[in-house]
């Protein structure tokens, strides 16, 4: 298994080294520069920021920079947050979108599950169509929507809870941006339990189970076991998209997270921050499918890594 | 010999007609087929009849609530009067609505101006004006000024543009932008996915390889890195978009190729001599299409949403034209004072995803070979 895991390591550095070329490549094809302001900067000033920051070497030389710098970890200043180092946006950014993230990763799972392997055992009927019409909602109406009328809702008309703000990740905060968040992947999750818990509830195993008049709840565990499969897989991904912040929660709720680092990165042509921000997300995404793997090996015994 | 020849050839069903029949008796998803039909014949044609301009701004009518009775309403008429009154410099004496228009009496110090009275017809309350009586050589005016009643059954936006009409031809962009994508996405990845699985060998290796670095860039890079190259073209752009969301598409058909390129009939094929890309066309990918449907119609409410997501970010399609997810967009940031800017291309959105989702539902039933 530690083999396995190190050859798999060890595998995605190349993937990251292509995924970090393209994206370098990418944005600097992008027509426009970092200091294109609404008034042009006079040549001169414009000449000795791109001296400074080394914009005016030849495209390869800047690559090849770039990525030695990489390997030590060091993501560059940014361009457009003057005052601050990439690796300081993203190390202040990242713990908020990781307590949201995970929360709602965390919310969707309980929920979808639990909500999932009801409809499952009440197939056809009303339980499982209230589940399904909840889920197709859920997957429909788009996050922008949700969350200013869950502003409204519980911010302005009841009042409980606060409209938006961080505030040091108090638990007030964080509720509204966490449901809101979740809600999507509850449905993604409760579908998926739905299907194949069915599945999972026509086979011999569990069929032998209910035969021998075990409770409902010692055959859903059973069950959920193979069940899981599929939410596991569709989880990897999902899970790194979740950790690393979303662009309309953060922007609705006024969450200080890395999500906005991406739109407003790519749009102000801040190499450096998009840079940073497509490494720490392809590292998630890499790192989540690895866990993945790992985690169908522990769920599905005839998955095997030994060699 | 003849007489094998001479039995009748039984009839057999295929699997798109086995597959119609179930799909025609799962109710949810022929309601939903019917409703998508209908949402897209009003997006297409209503706007052609729709008395209101998607465009046309209406200055006196600005974020006006959704109303089943013709504006404006009697609480209306009084104001525009007055404002009306104030540019041809007369004062209001009396004024009163007989039936369809309004009988206003104007008086001034000095005679009045009557060409100042195309105000009326400049309105978008009034039709005109017609001076029905002149006392104190002109300084005194009776005039009688239909009134132009006009429908806004979803009201009006910010800019005073009739809701129903921009919903309908943002209908047309969102469902145009869904199709176009969703084609695109289906051609590419049919077609690698067909291609990799068929080859086998290093070949299939190298093609997953380079699907799973591309899965691995993110896709909101991909697509704000669009929007910077193409800007706001957006026919451009969701081309470009289905050339991303194809990834899964591949990964779905190489799948079903693997499974398929061992039937006896593709290796009957192979030992009569046909050539891979007939095999490829003839055999492969026609086998493939059931989970390929599936999927699509549940990329097509994929790519609204992506496009939606987009407007959100103020990177979707341009003023005055206008789509599902700018109205909606618009419509969230002014949910405290015109909820019904959300409510209505939020409920033709929702209710046209909802309707592809339960049609995607039927449709796996329909050709899921383990239920037959």
């Amino acid at each position: 298994m530690l083999m396995y895991i190190f050859r798999r390591l060890t595998s995605a550095l190349p993937t990251l080294f292509v995924v970090v070329t393209l994206s370098f490549f990418l944005i600097r094809l992008a027509p426009g520069g970092p200091f294109d302001l609404e008034q042009p900067l006079e040549a001169k000033v414009m000449e000795n920021l791109n001296r400074i920051y080394k914009l005016d070497r030849p495209l390869i030389e800047q690559y090849w920079l770039y990525l030695s710098h990489l390997a030590t970890g060091d993501f560059g200043p940014s361009f457009y947050a003057r005052d601050f180092t990439v690796a300081e946006l993203l190390a202040r950014g990242l713990p908020v979108s990781i307590t949201i993230g995970g929360l709602a990763l965390l919310l969707a799972l309980a929920i979808g599950i639990v909500l999932g392997t009801i409809a499952a055992f009440r197939q056809n009927q009303p339980a499982d169509y209230s589940v399904m019409v909840f889920a197709t909602f859920g997957i429909t109406i788009p996050t922008f929507v949700v969350a200013p009328v869950l502003q409204i809702v519980f911010g302005l008309m009841l009042a409980w809870l606060p409209v938006g703000g961080w505030n040091n990740g108090h638990i007030r905060n964080l509720i509204l941006p966490v449901i809101a968040l979740a809600l999507p992947q509850v449905a993604v999750v409760a579908r998926m339990i739905r299907a194949s818990m069915i599945e999972a509830l026509r086979s011999n195993h569990i069929r032998t189970l209910r035969s021998q008049g075990l409770p409902r709840s010692t055959i859903a565990i059973h069950a959920l076991r193979g069940a899981m499969l599929p939410v596991v897989s569709y989880m990897g991904p999902a899970a790194a998209a979740l950790l690393t912040g979303s662009v309309v929660i953060e922007t609705i709720f006024g969450l200080p997270g890395v999500g906005r680092y991406f739109v407003e990165g790519a749009l102000n042509r801040d190499y450096t921050l998009v840079m940073g921000t497509v490494v720490m997300v392809a590292v998630f995404v890499l790192v989540f499918n690895l866990i993945v793997d790992i985690l169908y090996a522990l769920l599905d015994p005839r998955v095997r890594y030994d060699t | 010999m003849s007489d094998v020849l001479a039995q009748p050839v039984p009839v057999g069903r295929s699997l798109w007609a086995d597959a119609r029949i179930r799909l025609f008796r799962n109710k949810a998803a022929v309601t939903s087929l019917f409703f998508l039909i209908f949402m897209g014949v009003i997006s297409i044609a209503g706007p052609w009849f729709s008395p209101h301009q998607y465009e046309r701004v209406y200055t006196e009518y600005v974020r006006v609530p959704a109303s089943l009775t013709a504006y404006p309403k009697p609480e209306q008429i009084a104001p525009a009067v007055e404002r009306i009154a104030a540019r041809v410099r007369a004062q209001i004496e009396t004024q009163q609505v007989i039936g369809g228009s309004v009988r206003v009496t104007l008086v001034s110090p000095r005679a009045i101006d009557e060409r100042n009275l195309a105000f009326f017809g400049r309105s978008d309350l009034f039709q005109g004006a017609n001076v029905v009586e002149r006392a104190d050589e002109g300084r005194k005016l009776v005039i009688d000024a239909p009134i132009r009643w006009r429908t806004f059954l979803f009201g009006t936006d910010g800019n005073g543009r009739d809701l129903f009409t921009r919903t309908l031809i943002a209908g047309r962009v969102s469902l145009a932008i869904g199709l176009l994508a969703t084609g695109v996405a289906l051609l590419i990845g049919v077609a690698y996915g067909a291609t990799a699985g068929y080859l086998g060998g290093r070949i299939d290796t190298v093609m997953m390889r380079i699907v799973d670095i591309l899965y691995a860039l993110p896709f909101i890079f991909f697509v704000i890195m669009l929007v910077v190259f193409f800007g706001r073209n957006f026919i451009l752009m969701f081309l470009a978009v289905g050339a991303i969301e194809w990834l899964d598409m591949a990964r779905i058909v190489r799948g079903q190729t693997l499974s398929i390129k061992r039937q006896e009939y593709v290796q009957a094929a192979e030992a009569l001599g046909v050539t891979s890309n007939g095999i490829l066309r003839r055999h492969i990918i026609p086998n493939t299409l059931g989970p390929v449907v599936v999927y699509m119609t549940l990329l097509v409410p994929k790519v609204i949403l992506l496009e939606s997501f987009l407007s959100f970010l103020g990177l979707g399609v341009q003023e005055p034209m206008t789509s599902w997810g700018v109205l909606i967009s618009d419509g969230a940031r002014n949910i405290q004072n015109a909820e019904w800017l959300l409510f209505f291309p939020a409920l033709f959105l929702v209710t046209t995803l909802f309707a592809l989702n339960f049609l995607g539902d039927g449709l796996r039933d329909a050709l899921d070979p383990k239920d037959r």
